[in-house]
């Protein structure tokens, strides 16, 4: 019957976001930290102290957003400290970049180290094939929302595919299970060559709470190089949209 | 007495006062005992101790809304078979499976030995992923297809292996294990109760919530601190967040698989609404941030319920259109009615839980059986039952569950004035020697979470069961006899987590 579908038509209106640039998160959200040095420090050894992943040094004073879960708790702690602002541009070419020091105002993408051929060969269509290597889900639900009715990130021809075949990278998330990590392996070799490989989630990026974990193994990591960086708990979809999208230079943050 | 009798919301048991019982009694008082449909087991483990393994039982009686524990122990290395209750009762399988698992302690006639998520501290370290045993028919006319560890979408990975004759499933196995990440063991290996919480929000991330309220009432019971009815006035709000969220997002997914478009991008934006309202109240889509123990960090303020309320009767509304409308599609119904069909028969003797065993007929419902939260004090919930249990009927479930979270959230928070509540306490001293659990049901289902402490009162055992652990069985019943390309709305419909298998 037509009648319904008109309702539910019209109630859903327009749901599209017009233009991904000026998106702006609700003051809630816990983005990108700023950091404070104070005369007493004592608040900052405090929260690294429970810090669940150890993502704060005292001295010299960082928050590493790579091993960052964004509990906001070290905030709650160390508040003439820390303070988490809503920006969502977290994503970098570099790993060294995710760690935060005082007076920081942004994370530094690091354009530079973008290999040549990645904006030249994806920049009007680049698809991707996403594994989970002990992803919550969660992670895996925000990838999902980047291509929804909302954030459409398809209108930069920016797509997930099924199969590694048809892919130009794949984008990693979870600590990497032991018992996954040959499927990941086969899966990224699968893929044709040039390929990019972008790493989504604080604990993609660092274990999180699984780094020491016995259940886990890295070691994809070593072997081939990361271009992009996500961290998050889990990555917004719009930390995934500005990171791929400064990573084919279609802004620059 | 072989139990000991208590309930949900009891505070923790001091281990000595839980009966060590014979297996042979507690074996023989389970095989009539559990014939009947009010019991059933949340969890059976072993743990070591000492030079000891000791094995706990926690029983569920739905009449009485009462729990029982008993527990029995053995040499750690001793080399005696115990006859298996999985034999009698198929329910039981996952547990006896990971007891084998992780001790190599063999159970005497069990049907389905099978490896059941490959831990990392496996007593057989040549059984792994790549030879799991999968079941086998021979047969001119068959063949087999296997499906993952990767899977299409964007989703976790799980191996899925189907016996087909044409274009229909004999049977499928699934074998699991990918997403394993030695979740307990990081529970117990640590004494820091913050990253134990961020632990639990992380078993399953889209049940964050409930796991986290899990784990904090672990912690409170073993506290003796039991939270405020504010407190636990708001978890529920979260708790019914989260469910409408998912059920949402599963709508969306089954009508995107049966290429009903509309309905699937008017759940996407239904369900962006649902988690960017638990953003506005905690800074996360997933309520991560949000269930702490003891207190919380993100308590509701006026104007914070004055959103939820709005957002919420606004999704209910637009959503009440679209089951509307996809009642009044019978393209939709041919696709969803009679496929998929887990009969109750059935669905009881596997033992499944939550929304799929409601949508069976199997009425199984913590919130009715075991209340806690405002279950227990300011919502006569009643619990929605289904009988046809096929796909539709799955649908239909979480059709008229949106809605009934949806009330429940306007019926507390219409009466709700934010009062001041408690900060979160990461150091409360915890009882030694005790055994604490919790039952919540998640939006899939019943999920249990048990510690034991040890004589500092820090969490020696920590063990998690998520609804997912008896599911996975019903969905390889469901595609029985069905179309292979039926398969997607089948998994859809369940919709179950593979990290919460895993652990
Ligand atoms: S917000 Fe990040 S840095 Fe701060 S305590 Fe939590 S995990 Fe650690």
């Amino acid at each position: 019957m037509i009648f319904p579908k008109l309702k539910v038509l019209k109630s859903h209106g327009w749901q599209y976001i017009p233009d991904l640039n000026a998106v702006e998160l609700t003051e809630e959200f816990r983005g990108r930290p700023v950091l404070t040095t104070t005369d007493d420090m004592s608040d900052v050894e405090e929260a690294a102290k429970i810090c669940p992943t150890q993502a704060i040094t005292a001295a010299p004073f960082t928050l590493d957003l790579g091993r960052c879960l964004f509990c906001g708790e070290c905030a709650l702690r160390a508040a003439k400290n820390i303070r988490f602002t809503n920006d969502y541009k977290i994503g970098s070419t570099s790993r060294e970049a995710l760690i935060v020091k005082p007076g920081d105002e942004s994370i530094a993408f690091c354009a530079e180290q973008v290999r040549e051929e990645i904006p030249a060969l994806f920049s009007r269509a680049l698809k991707l094939r996403q594994v989970s290597a002990g992803g919550d889900a969660s992670v895996e639900m925000e990838l999902n929302a980047t291509g929804n009715v909302n954030f459409d990130f398809g209108r930069y021809g920016v797509e997930f595919v099924a199969s590694p075949r048809h892919a130009d990278g794949v984008v990693v998330t979870g600590p990497i299970s032991s018992n996954m990590a040959e499927a990941l392996d086969i899966c990224y070799n699968s893929v044709p060559d040039p390929k990019i490989v972008i790493v989504c989630g604080s604990e993609a990026c660092s274990g999180g709470l699984y780094a020491d974990s016995r259940a886990v193994d890295r070691r994809f990591l070593e072997r081939y190089k990361v271009d992009l960086w996500l961290p998050g708990a889990p990555t917004h979809p719009m930390t995934f949209i500005d990171g791929v999208m400064n990573m084919l230079k279609l802004k620059t943050r | 007495m072989i139990y000991h009798i208590t309930d949900n919301m009891a505070e923790a048991i001091a281990l000595k006062d839980i009966p060590e019982v014979d297996y042979a009694a507690l074996y023989n008082d389970l095989k009539e005992r559990l014939q009947d449909e009010r019991y059933h087991v949340a969890h059976y483990f072993a743990t070591p101790d000492g030079t000891r393994l000791k094995f706990y039982m926690i029983l569920l009686d739905d009449h009485e809304h009462k729990m029982m524990l008993s527990s029995f122990a053995m040499d750690y290395y001793e080399d005696v078979a115990l006859p298996s209750l999985t034999a009698l009762h198929p329910a039981l399988h996952p547990f006896e499976r990971e007891i084998t698992e992780l001790y190599n302690v063999e159970f005497d006639s069990m049907p389905w030995n099978k490896p059941l998520r490959f831990p990392f501290n496996r007593r057989n370290r040549n059984s792994t992923m790549d030879n799991y045993p999968f079941y086998t028919i021979e047969g001119e006319t068959l063949h087999e297809v296997n499906v993952g560890p990767i899977h299409a979408g964007i989703i976790e990975p799980g191996a899925f292996r189907f016996v087909c004759n044409g274009e229909s499933v004999l049977h499928l196995e699934i074998a699991l294990g990918y997403q394993h990440r030695g979740a307990e063991h990081e529970f117990s290996s640590t004494t820091n109760r913050l990253r134990q919480t961020l632990l639990a929000e992380g078993i399953a991330g889209d049940s964050a919530v409930s796991h986290a309220t899990a784990y904090s009432s672990v912690v409170e019971k073993l506290a003796h601190k039991p939270a405020s009815e504010a407190l636990w006035i708001e978890r529920t709000v979260a708790l019914e967040l989260e469910r409408m969220a998912m059920h949402i997002a599963d709508t969306g997914a089954l009508s995107m698989d049966v290429a009903y478009q509309l309905g699937q991008v008017a759940c996407e934006a239904l369900r962006t609404m649902t988690i960017n309202t638990t953003q506005a109240w905690c800074g996360n889509r997933f309520g991560k941030g949000l269930i702490r123990p003891c207190g919380t960090n993100k308590p509701l303020t006026t104007e914070k319920v004055a959103m939820i309320r709005t957002n919420v009767a606004e999704i209910r509304r637009r959503y009440n259109e679209v089951v509307e409308d996809i009642k009044s599609s019978p393209s939709l119904l041919a696709r969803f009615e009679q496929c998929g069909i887990v009969p109750k028969a059935e669905m009881q003797r596997i033992g499944g839980v939550g929304m799929a065993a409601r949508a069976s007929g199997v009425k199984r419902d913590i919130r009715t059986s075991h209340p806690y939260a405002a279950y227990a004090s300011q919502i006569q919930h009643e619990s929605i039952v289904k009988r046809h249990g096929d796909v539709m009927a799955r649908l239909t479930m979480r059709c008229s569950e949106v809605l009934q979270s949806a009330d429940y959230i306007e019926q507390l928070l219409a009466t709700y004035t934010p009062t001041d509540i408690a900060r979160p306490d990461y150091e409360v001293p915890m009882a030694a020697e005790s055994l604490a659990f919790s039952l919540i049901e998640g939006w899939r289902g019943e999920i249990c979470h048990v510690a034991t402490t040890n004589a500092q009162g820090e969490i020696a055992t920590y063990k998690i069961k998520d609804p997912s652990l008896h599911n996975w069985l019903a969905l390889a019943i469901a595609v029985r006899g069905e179309g292979i390309s039926d398969f997607p709305i089948c998994n859809k419909s369940f919709n179950l987590s593979y990290c919460g298998h895993d652990l």
